[in-house]
């Protein structure tokens, strides 16, 4: 006898809802927007936006700020991360240091990030090295907790049976201490992906002269509704396309770990 | 080199230790007191006692994890000072790393000891059809049920060919049939090169069966080594059967008289904590 939880549907059927809620909600409004009861000036029009979205694709506009967005994202990405591991297993490793800044570090991280951004292109001007500024600042700290927690967590047993086993103290960083951080470390990939984005977005909307964010800004301080939602659309797809990327990656590199588990820790 | 052969494989020598309490004021605790006993190379050698009563505690300074308050630890006849290079360890709790695989598990001590990975790996695998594990070399521990955990457990220990093997309640967790199967498996290899081994357990039967020579440790906090019973039953053994020869049951009788007292002691101080 099985119980008598509900059984979920295939996952064609399950993809083919999805998809219905997609159209659903480009028809309700359209239909809105076409019958004027939101006023097609402050809403734009489904078509329209999609029509404009086409036409920056087709006439290649949209690469550039694109590839801009993505460079951003992903320097913050990288360097955040490297810089996270890094101090990470330095505070773990070195309890006086963690001790001593604790609480600057728990301020800063308290501090909301956009507030940084004029700072940052202050010192380092308008060009992509801000809005990588501000994306570090978001990344590395979701990383450095999450490596920090990685090195402190190893289970003590595992170490002690490591080192009976003869791992030196560079052998014990190698295949304990490390595998146990990026475990950690992977499973708040997302969280960080998604942040280097929000960093170089916001970015660039608070001043820039290129990348998606600015392309929004724009199309806003010309009351341009449909370039705004063409904008948010690309977005939208790159990050849908990103986050299956990074799930890909995690499936790759975190074999190791039972499913139920897998989930994201941060 | 007589010297050498002649010096017990493992010896404590007055061991006290004493840990300070949790909180950091009032009184602290001690875990052993005054223990000293030796294991001669090749012997198989169990401890049991009563929970709470420091067992692991002296494992831990055998194996150089822990230094004692007083007293020392010597292996063939060297003092143990960090980890005892001599000695393997198998834990009660989970200790295989669980990012590696079962093969490259086996094969870590190997690595550590500056072996080749690839190397390592192809002299893991005979190991892992030792322990009954053929095939299983890509599953990771958590795709291993808990028997098969320690089977991987027992080759990555038994791999770097260590003189001294310390197992602390190693089969604890299992099911009495795996764990009968293990304990068979563990003489088998036992047999085929002699090794020392300290055996720690608080079942008295599975002490009996598998030993040479069966150490009482009194209840905690304060342990001390009460008594000591020369098993001398027939080799090979098989665990399940000897337990009903007539030999068996008077050693079991003998030693329960006295191991009684502690563990009911002990199960005072647990319901006092």
């Amino acid at each position: 006898m099985r119980s008598h939880a509900k059984r979920l549907p295939s996952r064609p059927v399950i993809l083919l809802l999805q998809l219905g809620v997609l159209i659903a909600f480009f028809l309700i409004w359209h239909v809105l927007t076409d019958t004027k009861i939101l006023s097609p000036f402050f809403f734009g029009t489904p078509g329209a936006v999609l029509a404009r979205t086409w036409a920056d694709f087709a006439s290649g506009v949209i690469w550039y700020h694109l590839g801009i967005t993505l460079l951003e994202t992903a320097l913050a990405f990288v360097i955040g991360t490297v810089a996270g591991i890094a101090f990470g297993f330095w505070f773990a490793r070195a309890p006086l240091v963690s001790i001593v800044f604790d609480p600057y570090i728990k301020a800063v991280n308290a501090l909301p990030r956009v507030v940084l951004a004029p700072i940052f292109a202050l010192w380092l001007g308008l060009g992509i090295w801000s809005k990588v500024a501000l994306g570090v600042t978001l990344v590395f700290f979701i990383v450095f907790f999450n490596v920090y927690q990685g090195v402190k967590e190893v289970s003590p047993v595992v170490l002690a049976n490591a080192r009976m086993l003869g791992a030196s103290s560079r052998d014990l960083f190698r295949h304990v201490y490390l595998p146990s951080a990026l475990s950690w470390v992977f499973s708040s990939l997302h969280t960080a992906v998604g942040f280097a984005m929000v960093g170089a977005v916001v970015g660039e909307y608070l001043g820039s002269a290129a990348g998606l964010g600015y392309r929004i800004h724009q199309a806003e301080g010309v009351f341009d509704t449909v370039g705004v939602f063409s904008g948010m659309l690309v977005l939208t797809i790159f990050v849908v396309l990103i986050d299956a990327a990074v799930t890909m990656i995690e499936k790759r590199l975190l074999h190791w770990r039972p499913q139920d588990t897998s989930g994201g820790q941060h | 080199m007589a010297e050498a052969a002649a010096a017990p494989a493992l010896q404590l020598e007055g061991v006290t230790c004493t840990f300070p309490s949790p909180d950091g004021r009032g009184r602290s605790y001690t875990a052993v007191q005054g223990a000293s006993f030796t294991v001669a190379d090749g012997e198989f050698v169990s401890i049991v006692g009563p929970t709470g009563s420091g067992k692991s505690t002296m494992l831990n300074v055998a194996a150089g994890l822990l230094k004692p308050s007083e007293g020392r630890a010597l292996t063939f006849g060297q003092p143990v000072t960090g980890i005892n290079p001599k000695a393997g360890y198998m834990f009660q709790a989970e200790a295989l790393m669980p990012w590696k695989s079962a093969l490259d598990n086996v094969a870590a001590g190997l690595e550590f000891r500056g072996v080749s990975r690839a190397e390592a790996r192809e002299r893991a695998l005979p190991w892992l059809s030792r322990v009954g594990l053929e095939g299983f070399g890509d599953r990771f521990p958590h795709q291993l049920s808990g028997g098969m955990r320690k089977r991987v457990a027992l080759a990555q220990t038994l791999i770097v060919d260590p003189k001294i093997i310390l197992m602390d309640e190693p089969f604890s967790a299992l099911d009495v049939q795996t764990r009968q199967m293990m304990e068979n498996e563990l003489l088998d290899l036992w047999a085929t090169d002699r090794k020392s081994v300290v055996f720690i357990t608080h079942d008295l039967e599975e002490a009996i069966a598998m030993s040479d020579r069966v150490l009482v440790l009194s209840a905690g906090p304060g342990a001390r080594l009460i008594g000591e019973y020369r098993i001398d039953l027939d080799r090979p053994r098989d665990v399940a059967e000897i337990r009903m020869t007539p030999q068996f049951l008077a050693l079991h009788q003998e030693i329960w008289a006295q191991l009684r007292d502690e563990v009911l002691k002990g199960y005072a101080q647990t319901k006092l904590r």
